[in-house]
């Protein structure tokens, strides 16, 4: 088990250095802006420019300035400066990234919690009004852009622009430490549309797999054992049918910490996603490659991690 | 005399279970009535489809959530398992009445160990705690014969052999010393070899806890090794009930014959053919008039196809019931000579029966 998780992590080095290469190709290499005319922004003479490609060694071969960036980053943790502020990507990913975790994180919890009761209560009582109007809203939801969702929320229930004057809108976001019931309570209509989505794949996804499950012969084994019907499902149900959505858990909380563009923007959270899309407005290839490789860090942590807690879940699976 | 200690363990009366499906009702089981006594064996026989495995999970309530229609008696030291509420038949499931299955390795939970489901066996009726259940369960696992119970019982059943993974389920119906063990096809899925162990570990058990057993089986020989009485069932019906003895020695039901004679037989000389049954298990939603088994009994009489015949006492026997309409002297004729090796043709013409006049054209009707 060592051994597989050892090989595991150095897969997973090696594939981040593959994802390195390719946003390197991607912003140094393909596009037709010239990184340092568009880092000397308004101060545009040759000497300037010649001087911060100089600088930024962009006047080496590009293996060197691949090396070059490899270096900076394994060795100084160094993701480079925004050419728009100047300011260290690091630092600007870092500052962003506990809003992004609050939404995601709190988001999860919400769609694993509302996706398990809807999916386990359609199961069990499959073919059923309950079932059918929780599967029909779980495809509205699923089908459901979530922009739209969270435009929908805001014009209904945002305390400035809604309807109903409910719950804080865009741009109310205020950090945990700072003010923690504001916090929670600007995050309330973000997570509910961050979840909306996933929870209704989760309910059908849990859906199917119980329905599953229940028909095998080890869940007749446990009723013939006298057990309660609740503990027949919740324990020897739930847990061969909760597989499934462990595996995809890990993979979506990991693209949602990557790419949570459209909430942060349609709820103006500070997170990464937003830092993502202002830095794509000013072509600020820095910090685009920043929040793309952490991106990339997320979905390759969170594989490893599922590959693991499987080895854990299904005793059958022995890694060697 | 009376009492609940002098009746018998287990009795069944009447018992039909119905499934509506979106094709048509299913007539899983059709009016059954047996009795089991106190720590005797019975032996249900009948092919796939024949209701032997419905009525037993009837028995434990077992098919209440799939939605089956059920009426009749099932009458448990004087409760009624049909009517009695799910939280007392729970009671009685998996303590009084415990069941194990066919396949052991799909019946136990694949991502428990085989020690973390016996210790919930015992704890779902017994108020002990974790440790003492542990004790316990390792105690089973020893008393069904598996080595070094102590190391094994923190084992997954995938780590365990087929023959092992029964041990353990049989551990697990044990757990609550149970009354009636019902054992459905308890050896079809294993190598012959393990399943006369299984059948042996069976048997000392039962001797040594004194239960009853009801074993369902397809398995002729199964049931010649354990049961004191057979049922032998077609079509949701019981065709023919005796003692094992007598339902080897004088069968009287073309059925239970054409069970006797498909099955390979070490004493009879080489020579003798094995006969199959011939046409198919009929639909149990279309069910066929008259006798149910008539398209396919090579003895049918036209008015076959319209009796419905009754489980009546053989004449010389009140303990031996069989269920058909050739009368009793032609059917102690017919046995005479499918004994001595005659095939179903000749034994007919011996007796002087007219051939079935449409052959099997009308299976399924």
């Amino acid at each position: 088990m060592t051994r597989y998780i050892i090989r595991r992590l150095l897969w997973g080095v090696l594939l981040l250095v593959v994802v390195l290469a390719l946003l390197f190709v991607m912003f140094y290499i393909l596009p037709t802006a010239d990184p340092a005319k568009l880092r000397a922004g308004r101060l545009q003479n040759p000497k300037i420019i010649a001087e911060i490609r100089h600088t930024y060694g962009l006047d080496k071969s590009l293996p060197a300035q691949f090396w070059l960036y490899l270096k900076n980053l394994f060795l100084h943790f160094n993701l480079g400066y925004s050419y728009y502020s100047n300011a260290p990507v690091k630092e600007l990913i870092f500052n962003r990234l506990p809003a992004t975790l609050s939404l995601v994180l709190g988001g999860a919890v919400i769609w694993v919690i509302a996706g398990l009761s809807v999916g386990i209560i359609s199961a069990r009582r499959a073919g059923s009004r309950l079932d059918r109007a929780s599967m029909g809203t779980a495809l509205v939801f699923v089908s459901a852009p979530e922009y739209w969702l969270g435009l929908l929320a805001l014009f209904f229930f945002a305390s400035d622009i809604g309807k109903i004057h409910l719950l804080p809108g865009a741009g109310s976001y205020v950090g945990l430490t700072a003010e923690p019931a504001k916090w929670f309570t600007s995050l309330i209509m973000p997570w509910l549309v961050v979840a909306a989505g996933t929870a209704a794949i989760y309910a059908r996804l849990i859906r199917g797999s119980l329905i599953e499950t229940m028909g095998e012969d080890y869940i007749r084994t446990a009723r013939a054992k006298g057990l309660t019907e609740r503990r027949v499902v919740l324990r020897h149900g739930l847990r061969s049918a909760i597989n499934p959505i462990v595996t995809v858990l890990g993979v979506d909380i990991a693209v949602l910490l990557g790419s949570s563009v459209l909430v942060e923007t349609v709820f103006d959270i500070p997170g990464i996603g937003r830092l993502n899309y202002i830095a794509i407005t000013h072509s600020d290839y820095p910090i685009i490659q920043g929040t793309v490789l952490f991106a990339s860090l997320f979905v390759i942590v969170a594989n490893i991690v599922v590959d693991i807690a499987y080895a854990f879940l299904d005793p059958r699976v022995r890694y060697s | 005399m009376s009492g609940l200690g002098d009746g018998p363990l287990l009795r069944v009366e009447d018992l039909h279970v119905e499934f509506p499906t979106e094709d048509g009702v299913v007539h899983a089981v059709d009016g059954i009535t047996y009795e089991v006594a106190r720590g005797r064996t019975l032996g249900i026989v009948g092919e796939s489809g024949s209701g032997k495995t419905v009525s037993s999970l009837t028995t434990l309530g077992l098919t209440r959530t799939q939605g089956a229609r059920v009426s009749g008696r099932i009458s448990f030291e004087g409760k009624d398992l049909v009517t009695l509420p799910d939280r007392e038949l729970r009671a009685i499931r998996g303590n009084e009445i415990a069941m194990i299955f066919q396949d052991p390795l799909s019946s136990l939970h694949p991502f428990f160990q085989v020690g973390t489901q016996l210790i919930e066996a015992i704890r779902a009726h017994r108020d002990v705690s974790k440790a003492a259940a542990r004790e316990r369960a390792i105690e089973l696992l020893g008393l069904v014969g598996i080595p070094d119970a102590s190391r094994r019982v923190c084992e997954y059943p995938h780590e365990f052999s087929g023959g092992m993974r029964q041990r353990a389920m049989i551990a697990m119906a044990l757990a609550n010393e149970p009354k009636l063990l019902i054992a459905d096809e308890p050896t079809t899925a294993l190598d012959v070899t393990v399943q006369a162990q299984i059948l042996a570990l069976l048997e000392s058990l039962q001797r040594e806890l004194g239960m009853a057993i009801v074993i369902i089986t397809h398995d002729l020989g199964v049931v010649a090794e354990m049961a004191d009485d057979i049922a032998v069932m077609y079509a949701g019906r019981i065709v023919e009930t005796a003692s094992a003895k007598e339902m080897f020695a004088g069968p009287e039901h073309p059925y239970t014959w054409g069970l006797l004679k498909s099955v390979p037989s070490l004493s009879a000389s080489r020579d003798v053919e094995l006969v199959p049954i011939s046409g198919q298990p009929p639909s149990l939603i279309r069910r066929p008039s008259g006798c149910h088994f008539h398209p396919r009994c090579p003895y049918a009489q036209p008015d076959h196809a319209r009796i419905d015949p009754h489980l009546e006492p053989v004449s010389g026997n009140p303990a031996h019931h069989v269920a058909c309409l050739l009368q009793s002297e032609q059917r102690k004729r017919l046995w005479a000579e499918l004994a001595k090796g005659a095939t179903p043709e000749q034994a007919r013409e011996a007796v002087g029966l007219p051939a079935p006049e449409t052959d099997l054209a009308r299976t399924g009707a």
